[in-house]
């Protein structure tokens, strides 16, 4: 990727987090005999992959609420199960407040993990149904503590569930008696347990009610401010992007197009694709939607296209679109725009 | 008359532990070419709503009573034979996911042709051009190939534009559209969105339009239904209901969406969450969440929590709520007596 892209201006502070050129693609093909194929009189070996990241360069600052915002498909799960190291990259680096974390065994990233820790979208799902509310929350304390006494972890816990506004009688409970929103809010307090500085949030309010996503997201932003949280935000609700975050990243196909400040990129989209997103909003206010429509459908993550990943879709491609992959570039108004129809000055 | 009328509905299910009431005096119209939304959260009994205009309820579930009367038919009590011809036909249902609706193991154009063969007297031939001719209308590219793929051989987008063109088929008077794009990414909803609304408008076909999205809800209808717990609590033309809402459950929605708060400010949220249906509180359901059960002056209205309320008409939309009956009476009042 360009220099332009990685390296952060001089006036920053070196970020809590940073990935470098990151990929990750997902084996097709099965294991060794699968793969053989029997082709012109000959065996040979064919291996297929899920190209699901393709070189992703992201800066996150100290304090910033960074939104990954895309279709389904484009990578933005995959991107924030890499980081947490749920799944191990196939390349790039990952660094994490200036040393690199991805080639470290499980044991030497455990001191990391009690730092950065993760919220899951589906509250149904991340919580252990045999176990209590209490256990629950007691176990990420007690693996990452274990010299605390029993007095301590309790107090630890009985302080955490009451800054997320969980009732103490909720403790000798299990998962099952909660309502999506109840869980959801026990999921974060997990999360918060162990007083982490960065958290990864993998669409935690998709699975909710309109009302009960409110609330929610009222507690994370809480939770940011009275504990200077950074956050690592996946979601696909362009609405809850422009209220939540600082910066977004727009991703497609598994590269990121855009990274902007949200105001900017929800003001002046620049990339086409980004424009494209934003226009099918729906909003409240204008009676006919006006968006603009995009040729075709998002292609395969198998079968990548050369060039420019959304050149099949972009009403702007030419034939450098087609051969050369664009990197991202800084703009004017403080973004990075990954698109040659913007640097050329050809799309405004 | 309105081609469709729904009148007092009463649905439940039959549970070991006694009946529980999924919809409680649901009434609403529809007229023909009209746009309906239905708006509420999971479990308010959209769903319910739309299904049983059809009788599509599951057991254990029953229509226990009301009215549902299509183009001046009864279709409640209505024999399975003649609901069949309404089915599909008449009124057709567009589904939430699109790989559920679509039968795995036949090809697009076998599904069509099998829909048209059994309410019309057809060649399998006329079928498949007259099939051909809506897959066209949905704008799907290269139409003809598409007749003999499978339906895992198409994207979520191009499936959901198939079953717009199955429920197109036999020029429906109605399509109920249960969460059409919920299952689909932003960009392509809002093509199948843009595109479900050209067709409508083209062929004057009446949508009812299920969703608990009020963006969709506001591009797309011309009148909306908010539903809480089993019963509708607001209805009128969608314009007014998004631009003024009178029910505090109905602002409360709106005024917790994103786009109604300055961006990094705290969301005006609805505390608590919705009952569950066999745990109904007293009066009005909403009233343990509703912020206007203390009156300015400290005072509980005990109508809330006493008492379910009925509709009061605001302008051209209708509320169940005691507050709202309260304002529009004491604002009547003075009015009555500078007249008299």
């Amino acid at each position: 990727m360009s220099a332009t892209a990685t390296s952060p201006a001089p006036e920053q502070a070196s970020p809590l987090l940073s990935l470098r050129g990151l990929e990750k693609r997902f084996s097709l093909s099965g294991d060794f005999l699968e793969q053989l194929k029997f082709k012109g009189g000959k065996l040979v070996r064919e291996q297929q992959y899920v190209h699901a990241i393709n070189g992703v360069d992201l800066d996150i600052q100290r304090g910033e609420a960074l939104c990954v915002v895309g279709e389904s498909g484009c990578g933005k799960s995959t991107v924030a199960r890499t980081v947490m190291g749920l799944i191990t990259p196939s390349g790039g680096e990952i660094h994490y407040d200036g040393e690199r974390i991805d080639d470290r065994s499980t044991r030497a990233l455990l001191p990391y993990r009690r730092r950065m820790q993760m919220i899951f979208q589906n509250p149904y799902a991340s919580l252990n149904p045999r176990m209590t509310i209490q256990q629950t929350l007691e176990e990420p304390i007690r693996l990452h503590h274990p010299d605390w006494t029993p007095q301590r972890v309790e107090e630890q816990v009985a302080e955490v569930m009451a800054s997320v506004g969980i009732a103490p009688d909720w403790g000798g409970r299990y998962g099952h008696e909660f309502s999506g929103g109840q869980r959801q809010r026990i999921a974060i307090a997990r999360a918060l347990a162990v007083d982490p500085e960065f958290i990864v949030a993998d669409e935690p309010i998709s699975a909710l009610d309109v009302s009960i996503q409110a609330q929610v997201l009222n507690l994370l932003m809480e939770a940011q401010r009275e504990r200077n949280l950074t956050y690592l935000f996946i979601t696909h609700d362009l609405a809850v992007v422009e209220h939540f975050g600082t910066r977004v990243a727009v991703m497609y196909l598994g590269r990121v197009c855009e990274v902007a400040p949200t105001a900017t990129l929800f003001a002046t989209p620049r990339h086409p694709y980004t424009q494209a997103l934003m226009s099918a909003i729906p909003r409240l206010e204008d009676e006919r939607p006006q968006h603009l429509r995009l040729q075709g459908e998002v292609p395969t993550p198998v079968h990548l296209p050369s060039g420019c990943v959304f050149h099949g879709r972009c009403p702007h491609a030419d034939a450098r679109c087609r051969r050369e992959v664009p990197s991202l570039i800084a703009t004017d108004e403080g973004g990075q725009v990954a698109c040659h129809g913007v640097e050329e000055g050809r799309i405004g | 008359m309105s081609l469709l009328e729904v009148n007092n509905l009463d649905v439940r299910f039959a549970l070991r532990r006694g009946d529980v009431q999924a919809l409680r005096d649901v009434c609403f119209r529809l007229d023909r070419g009209e746009r309906l939304g239905i708006v509420g959260e999971s479990g308010a009994g959209k769903s319910v709503a739309a299904f049983s205009l059809l009788n599509l309820i599951a057991k254990p579930g029953y229509i226990a009573g009301g009215s549902i009367r299509f183009d001046g038919q009864e279709l409640i009590g209505l024999g399975d034979r003649a609901l069949r011809r309404i089915r599909g036909h008449r009124i057709s249902m567009i589904f939430q996911d699109p790989m559920m609706t679509l039968n795995p193991v036949l090809t697009i154009g076998e599904q069509m042709v099998e829909c048209l063969r059994a309410h019309r007297r057809i060649s399998t031939r006329d079928a498949r051009a007259i099939s051909l001719r809506k897959l066209e209308q949905v704008q799907i590219p290269s139409p003809e190939a598409r007749l003999d793929q499978y339906p895992h051989e198409l994207s979520g987008g191009m499936r959901q534009r198939v079953i717009i063109a199955i429920a197109l088929l036999l020029d429906p008077d109605i399509i109920i559209a249960d969460e059409p794009t919920t299952a689909l990414d932003v960009t392509i909803q809002a093509e199948i969105m843009a595109l479900l609304l050209e067709l409508c408008e083209e062929h004057n076909v009446g949508l009812v339009l299920i969703t608990h999205d009020l963006g969709v809800v506001s591009q797309v209808t011309q009148r909306m239904l908010v539903m809480y717990a089993g019963r509708v609590i607001e209805q009128g033309p969608t314009r007014e209901i998004i631009n003024d809402p009178q029910h505090p459950y109905t602002q409360g929605l709106i005024n917790a969406l994103p786009q109604m708060a300055t961006p990094g400010s705290r969301l005006n949220q609805i505390p608590g969450s919705m009952p569950s249906l066999n745990n109904l509180s007293s009066g009005c359901a909403f009233h343990p969440r509703c912020g206007f059960v203390t009156r300015p002056d400290d005072s509980t209205r005990q109508a809330c929590v006493d008492q379910e309320p009925g509709f009061v008409t605001s302008g051209n939309c209708q509320a169940a709520c005691h507050m709202v009956a309260e304002m529009i009476e004491r604002e009547r009042l003075p009015a009555e007596e500078q007249d008299s």
